[in-house]
């Protein structure tokens, strides 16, 4: 059976990630993840909600430790929570807040060893099988339920190598990646946490979300350093007028990055920016210059293939085949474009779902006898579009339909505007077309006099 | 925020903070709905994080100065229209 080392460092003083300026070390991180196998629950999966990156690092390295599987799901609300809990009813909770509301058990992240506490010779970094289950990542379907995707250690490991050498790391001078995104998120998840991992880089373990709050991460990191963030995060940064440290290397991933903004960052950071390409279920199979070239490059051993109407990966790291949720068009066998995404796919700001999940969750509140959302046309230069939502619901007024809907899906999908009316002008195959959609859209507008998105 | 002045933020300030939000966002409530002291985020007004760095933007470019959070929580500046205009008031530069 092949296995991979948790980490590719070996020198016990090589840097894992920086914590409020502090560096720690190899043999610190492996001094925290026993404090924190030694206070995990008897349970099979955990679900850790630990804002601190390096906390978070230290309790998935210590749950695949213990042999448990992580549980990563698209969003955190409370109908989420009770779906996770029907697929695994043994989970529990891994936070580093006190969270009194959580609906499953939850245990407490310990204290972290200081400097001093660790003396003596370091352990061997641990190696786990390359077929070890380490996560079940979810997206949200399509039907109202949480489709969870296998994540195996080895795949996840051949992945994020690939990442390493497609983004230029080099363990000889390492970069300490600072990053906007959620742990807990896939992009997340392989390129600030693993992506460090296997290329003997370290991460900072800190979530920068304003503008300056970033430009001051990137101020006080030590060189040579890289932002892994996302378009949304890069346009507030250039838009803001902050002064800007310049960095080694930019990523971006989640959406895909207007040539305008890919070369602003370019200039204003002083850096190379790359993008990735990707998804839950294939992880990350290509990468671009985005500042230089349209097409994108697949990492080594993926396959694309037109089946129908739609292009599915598969080869290299990917567990199973999927249907990709864009329109692909090839060009040779290690590139393609993209051109758009496939009708039903909903991203904003790096969240997927569907329609379909979206409308099924509507539908299935108490009082709604019909309802449909709608993404709206003119999505803006890295701004964001926010849904829009039509329903027939005589019983219920806006303010109890919103929060039952905030009950069941993410914030960045609740519809604005929700638009309540007598029917849903459905044609003779049941449908809501978007021609429709947008023809309700421009009524509700004109009546209330609103004229334009400003922006 | 222990080293700012504490200052707090007048109606008129309020009034205008709540036109911010309104315009940024394309809300479809009067500026005079906003509550002072209901959560802007979550429950109550229902912003989310894409909404406050699009407000953070906008504060940045009338007031002169950049919201920072300073590995506090993100959103505490963002608990309330009140506690947004105080924070305004104790950092803007215009």
């Amino acid at each position: 059976m092949p296995s991979f080392p948790l980490v590719s460092h070996t020198a016990p003083d090589a840097v894992i990630a920086r914590r409020h300026g502090e560096a720690i070390s190899l043999q610190r991180f492996l001094a925290d993840i026993d404090r924190v196998i030694a206070v995990l629950p008897e349970c099979g999966h955990i679900l850790n909600v630990c804002a601190d990156r390096y906390h978070f690092a230290v309790g998935l390295a210590a749950s695949m430790i213990a042999g448990k599987i992580s549980l990563l799901p698209s969003t955190y609300t409370p109908e989420t929570l009770r779906q996770l809990a029907a697929f695994a009813p043994d989970c529990q909770i891994l936070s580093d807040a006190d969270a009194a509301h959580h609906s499953l058990p939850a245990v407490r992240f310990p204290a972290l060893c200081a400097a001093g506490d660790v003396v003596g010779a370091m352990p061997a970094v641990p190696r786990l099988d390359a077929a070890q289950l380490v996560a079940w990542v979810f997206t949200s379907g399509s039907t109202g339920t949480p489709v969870p995707h296998r994540k195996t250690w080895g795949r996840l490991v051949v992945n994020v190598r690939a990442e390493g050498v497609a983004l230029g790391l080099d363990a000889r001078r390492p970069l300490t990646l600072i990053a906007t995104v959620p742990p807990q998120h896939m992009y997340g998840f392989e390129s600030s946490v693993l992506v460090a991992w296997q290329n003997g880089a370290a991460f900072d373990a800190g979530r920068p979300f304003y503008a300056a709050d970033i430009a001051a991460a990137m101020a006080h990191t030590l060189p040579p350093a890289a932002l892994i963030t996302t378009p949304f995060h890069l346009r507030a940064l250039l838009d803001e007028g902050v002064a800007l440290t310049p960095v080694d290397l930019v990523v971006s991933a989640t959406a895909p990055l207007p040539v305008a903004l890919a070369q602003a960052a370019e200039a204003r950071l002083q850096a190379p920016l790359l993008e990735i390409y990707g998804s839950t279920e294939t992880g990350q199979i290509a990468t671009r210059r985005s500042a230089l070239c349209e097409e994108w490059t697949l990492f080594p051993g993926i396959r694309l293939e037109a089946r129908g109407d739609q292009t599915w990966a598969d080869g290299g790291h990917i567990e199973v085949a999927v249907p990709m949720s864009d329109v692909i068009e090839p060009l040779d066998a290690a590139h393609f474009r993209l051109k758009g995404r496939n009708a039903d796919i909903i991203n904003i700001a790096g969240k997927r779902s569907s329609l379909g999940y979206l409308n099924q969750q509507l539908v299935s509140i108490d009082g709604v006898r019909d309802g449909s959302f709608h993404l709206p046309d003119g999505e803006r230069d890295g701004h964001i579009t926010r849904l829009a939502a039509f329903v027939v619901a005589p019983g219920l007024d806006p303010a109890t339909l919103r929060a039952a809907l905030r009950e069941r899906i993410d914030p960045a999908f609740m519809p604005r505007p929700l638009i309540f009316l007598d029917a849903l002008p459905r044609n003779a195959t049941g449908k809501l077309p978007r021609d429709t959609c947008e023809a309700l859209l421009r009524t509700y507008r004109t009546q209330r006099g609103v004229t334009h998105d400003a922006g | 925020m222990t080293d700012t002045t504490p200052s707090s933020a007048d109606a008129a300030l309020l009034t205008e903070v709540a036109e911010l939000i309104v315009s940024a966002l394309n809300l479809e409530i009067a500026p005079g709905e906003i509550e002072a002291d209901a959560p802007l985020y979550g429950e109550g007004l229902g912003l989310d994080s894409i909404d406050i760095l699009e407000v953070a933007l906008v504060v940045s470019k009338r007031f002169g100065f950049s919201l920072r959070a300073d590995n506090e929580d993100n959103l505490t500046i963002f608990s309330s229209l009140r506690s947004l205009s105080d924070y305004i008031a104790a950092n803007r530069t215009s």
